[in-house]
């Protein structure tokens, strides 16, 4: 479903990806963990167009989609829950749905997708007339999700889902993830905690200082060593 | 003070003025982060636009056609201010594809299409000025056309895009506004001598027996039907997305560079009505350096209420015109000069941000560490 | 630096300083032409200028669009000094307002000029105050306000006759050639280029030393420099001060070169031209300000030819520029062997070089 080949990105004169390689399957959840800037926030931001690559090829479904504007993959079907949740903070909970479903002019079925994320995320429709500030972290990450759910994506990119969350929260957002992927949405989860991360992911890949520097089955990567070592804190 | 309620009328009038060109600052702020110098003077483009749709409709159309002149009625001036607005919106439009989006992306057709007619213009003009024929100044021109096309070619196709630093926006911005002003003093285009609406050329006014409060009802009309748009319609929350995290926007599937368009040619529309208003109704001297402090005034307008901030922009350009027209009227009897009142703006600006340094409704957002 | 080194440079900018002078307005008066004098003096005063607001816009990345109002404060204050302190202070020079020989004029011209920067100062200390609380286009926004009230606060004294033009004063005296006494003309291409490069050398120490990297690191990053240690406060203001300084200077020059002082002189549009010469000079590059000071101020007088479209070429280059070569025509480096090896190398790699992907 999304192949990346080589890619390379720099911040000026600093590279980010050194020369990041994956792939994702239909039905899939795979998991990129690693450190602190070791480069996996960049990767999904190389994904969905908002930093430009300076070589390598990105496809999706088969379709280059390097270096297309943002919006054109986002049409294509790659959502992207953003780190730090980048909510619009001074639109009512509402509205932030609605721009989630801005590339859409069917009615009916943005109607029906908005009834299914507040299906998925009850705590949103008790908030769904205020302001999206004024919502709790863990409220903010639902809204997060469930806008870039709204665009009815086939691939949906998520950055730290549990950052900054109460543990029972974070459970609950695992939870709802494999929920979403059950429907049918392949994830590529970018993750801190490693230990949750592997334990719902099919596969997933290490991302050390710009490079992949290990990729395997998520059961395999939690029974190895260096990984414990590394992420898991064994 | 028995003229209290008229002085006040009159302030809102000139503050619903800066409050129209106060929008469109801060708009393109809200969506660029950039302080659009070149505002200012669409503003005064509008007013010249204004001044050539009355002739056409008032002079020109009826000894072509026979009909009665539309100048004055108020269809005609309806139709002044339309034109005058649509021509202003283009003209935003074409600025912001001309000069600013080359900054952030690789565009170079819409640079090396306007600059380079601007360029091949100038050329051709000093060609003739140097008493060149007429074919070899053509010639001129095209060539220095295609060699700005060539040069914007190689350029922008090595920038990487969003390198562009807000410095080097706010430098163009002033280039452009530079060259609005100077290219609209050449001879051939307004020339720098001073026009009055009705007068020169001469053409019947734009509305008989002007109320002082048209000019705020108009207006208000217009800052009425921007709220809708930027509250009730599609392209209205686009923008208010991009204006408040364009990444994020762009997330949603916005193509944040259309909204971006979209909102000079908004703001753009906005100067073009207010120059048609202030030139076509108030009947004042004009001339192309009459955007400067204008829009340097609804500027501090739009950071007095916050820049970003439409409610705040409206607030700023009504108490700034406000506070300007007292000043005027009641400041010589407690020994302020009215020459002060180009001052006004400014006191109150320093006053206001040294209170709430990010203006009257803008949220104050401390840097994070 | 040994000894020997640095004070022969400063012997030889006096030594050419004086060849120039004696040139210019020697006996002799070999080279002297109007227009060319005028160009050459607001050259000068277009390097201290763009120099002196480097230090704020370009040093501590502090955007200041108001430095025409120290410039105003400066030209004002050292005009009323020398006019109204004319039979006090001066009595040596001439009441007409005919220029003045070089050594007359040293210690009147100190003292207009010491005058004028302290007060522009003064101005400076108060107009930084802010960029204590303020960041960015709201500071930039700021300073431009300063300068308009300057600007009208000046129109208002009719000490220095502000709303009209300040030819000097009308005194009491039988003696018909006494009845005014007009600004000294103090001024000449020596002070000029004296006061730029003493601005230049300040300019250098300052950024070649550590205060020099804390100014940058207060560009770079203010919230990091204040947690390194550095009194962020302290040199922001600092800046402003000392930039304003020499603005006032400039100032107090400009006005000892005129007959008559207008406010016209002081418009903002004036603040945006200096503002311009420190872009294109490339941001903190004090050679490299020096350098477009010159070429700006110059390039106007090389378009004269070709008349009404001189002030549109202007603007379309800036345009041009930004879009092609938005670090500054010499970049953000000093200009100097080093540098122009690069350039050449780099421009060698532009024709070898393919364009990126798009």
């Amino acid at each position: 479903m999304l192949i990346l080949e080589n890619i390379e990105v720099s911040y000026g004169p600093i590279k980010a990806l050194k020369s990041v390689s994956l792939e994702i399957a239909a039905g899939e959840i795979v998991t990129l963990i690693g450190a602190n800037g070791a480069g996996k926030s960049t990767t999904l931001r190389a994904i969905s167009g908002l930093v430009p690559s300076q070589s390598g090829r990105i496809l999706f479904e088969g379709k280059e989609i390097t270096n297309k504007p943002a919006d054109q993959i986002v049409q294509l079907g790659v959502g992207h829950s953003p780190e730090g949740r980048r909510i619009f903070a001074n639109m009512s909970v509402r509205e932030n749905l609605e721009l989630g479903a801005y590339t859409r002019r069917d009615r009916a079925g943005i109607a029906e997708d908005l009834e299914r994320g507040l299906t998925l995320f009850p705590r949103l429709r008790e908030r769904i007339g205020q302001n999206a500030g004024t919502l709790s972290g863990g409220e903010q990450q639902m809204l997060a999700m469930a806008r870039a759910l709204m665009a009815r994506p086939r691939l949906l990119l998520l950055d730290e889902p549990s950052l900054g969350l109460a543990p029972f929260l974070v459970r609950d957002i695992f939870r709802i993830i494999q929920d979403i992927n059950q429907q049918g949405t392949t994830v590529l989860l970018v993750e801190q905690n490693a230990h949750l991360a592997l334990g719902i992911a099919h596969r997933g890949y290490v991302l050390e200082t710009g490079h992949i520097v290990m990729a395997d089955e998520a059961k395999a990567l939690l029974a190895n060593d260096d990984i414990k070592k590394a992420y898991l804190g064994e | 003070m028995h003229d209290l309620p008229q002085q006040i009328l009159i302030g809102l009038q000139l503050g619903s003025i800066y409050a129209l060109i106060a929008l469109g600052y801060t708009m393109v702020y809200g969506v660029l982060k950039l302080i659009n110098f070149a505002h200012g003077d669409v503003y005064m483009v509008g007013a010249y636009a204004g001044i050539g749709a009355a002739w056409l409709l008032g002079t020109w159309l009826p000894s072509v056609v026979h009909l009665p002149p539309l100048i004055p009625s108020p269809l005609g001036a309806v139709l002044v201010l339309l034109a005058s607005m649509v021509i202003c919106g283009l003209l935003g439009l074409i600025i912001e594809q001309a000069a600013y989006r080359p900054l952030r992306t690789r565009a170079w057709i819409a640079p090396a299409l306007f600059l380079g007619a601007a360029v091949g213009y100038v050329a051709y003009g000093i060609a003739t000025n140097a008493n060149r024929t007429p074919v070899s100044a053509i010639i001129i021109g095209i060539v220095a056309w295609a060699g700005l096309a060539a040069l914007l070619y190689t350029t922008q196709r090595r920038r990487s895009p969003g390198s562009g630093s807000r410095l080097t926006a706010l430098i163009t911005a002033i280039g452009v506004s530079l060259f609005l002003e100077n290219f609209g003093v050449l001879p051939q285009i307004f020339s720098s001598d001073p026009r009055f609406f009705p007068n020169d050329p001469p053409i019947a006014r734009l509305a008989p027996n002007v109320e002082t409060g048209l000019i705020f009802t108009v207006s208000l009309v217009l800052m009425i039907a921007l709220t809708y748009i930027v509250t009730r319609t599609r392209i209205g929350k686009a923008i208010r997305a991009v204006s408040f995290d364009s990444d994020a926007a762009a997330l949603m599937g916005i193509n944040t560079d259309r909204v971006i368009a979209f909102t000079f040619a908004l703001g753009a529309a906005l100067a073009g009505a207010a120059g048609v208003l202030v030139f076509g109704l108030q009947h004042t001297k004009f001339d192309p350096y009459v955007g400067i402090l204008y829009g340097l005034k609804a500027f501090v307008a739009a950071v007095l209420g916050g820049i970003g901030n439409i409610p705040g922009a409206v607030l700023g350009g009504l108490i700034m015109g406000l506070a300007e027209t007292l000043v005027v009227a009641y400041g010589p009897n407690i020994g302020i000069d009215s020459t002060y009142r180009d001052a006004v703006a400014f006191f109150l600006l320093i006053l206001i941000l040294l209170f709430r340094p990010a203006g009257l409704l803008g949220k104050f957002a401390p840097e994070k560490v | 630096m040994p000894l020997w080194k640095r004070f022969g440079g400063i012997a030889l900018v006096f030594g050419l300083l004086l060849l120039l002078d004696h040139l210019l307005y020697g006996p002799s008066r070999v080279a002297h032409d109007q227009y060319k004098e005028d160009v050459l003096i607001r050259c000068g005063l277009a390097i201290i200028l763009a120099v002196s607001l480097n230090i704020v816009n370009g040093f501590t990345g502090q955007f200041s669009l108001g430095h025409i109002g120290f410039y105003m404060v400066g030209a004002y204050v050292g005009a009323a000094l020398s006019t109204y302190g004319h039979t006090h202070l001066f009595p040596q020079l001439p009441t007409d307002g005919s220029p003045v020989g070089l050594w007359t004029s040293a210690l009147p011209i100190l003292a207009v000029s010491l005058a004028g920067g302290l007060a522009a100062a003064a101005i400076g200390f108060l107009v930084g105050l802010p960029s204590l609380r303020l960041r960015g286009d709201y500071l930039a926004i700021i300073t431009l306000g300063f300068a308009q009230i300057i600007l009208v606060i000046v129109r208002n004294i009719k000490a220095v006759d502000g709303a009209t033009s300040f030819t000097g004063l009308p005194v009491a005296s039988q003696d018909q050639a006494l009845a005014h006494v007009a600004t000294p003309h103090l001024t000449s291409l020596f002070w000029v280029f004296l006061v730029a490069a003493l601005v230049i050398w300040v300019a250098y120490s300052l950024r070649f030393s550590v205060h020099g990297l804390a100014f940058l690191a207060v560009r770079e990053d203010e919230i990091a420099a204040e947690a390194m240690g550095i009194n962020t406060t302290r040199y922001k203001v600092l800046a402003f001060v000392l930039s304003a300084f020499f603005t006032g200077i400039a100032g107090a020059l400009f006005a000892h070169y005129q007959s008559s002082l207008s406010n016209e002189s002081f418009r903002f549009e004036r603040s945006i031209d200096v503002v311009v010469m420190v872009v294109l000079g490339g941001l903190g590059s004090i050679s490299g300000v020096t350098i477009a000071a010159v070429l700006l101020t110059i390039l106007p007088e090389a378009l004269r030819p070709i008349a009404q479209y001189r002030l549109v070429v202007y603007p379309l280059l800036l345009v041009i520029l930004m879009l092609t070569r938005p670090q500054g025509i010499f970049g953000r480096e000093e200009v100097s062997r080093a540098w122009l090896r690069g350039q050449l190398t780099s421009i060698a790699g532009w024709f070898s070089r393919r364009p990126d992907r798009v």
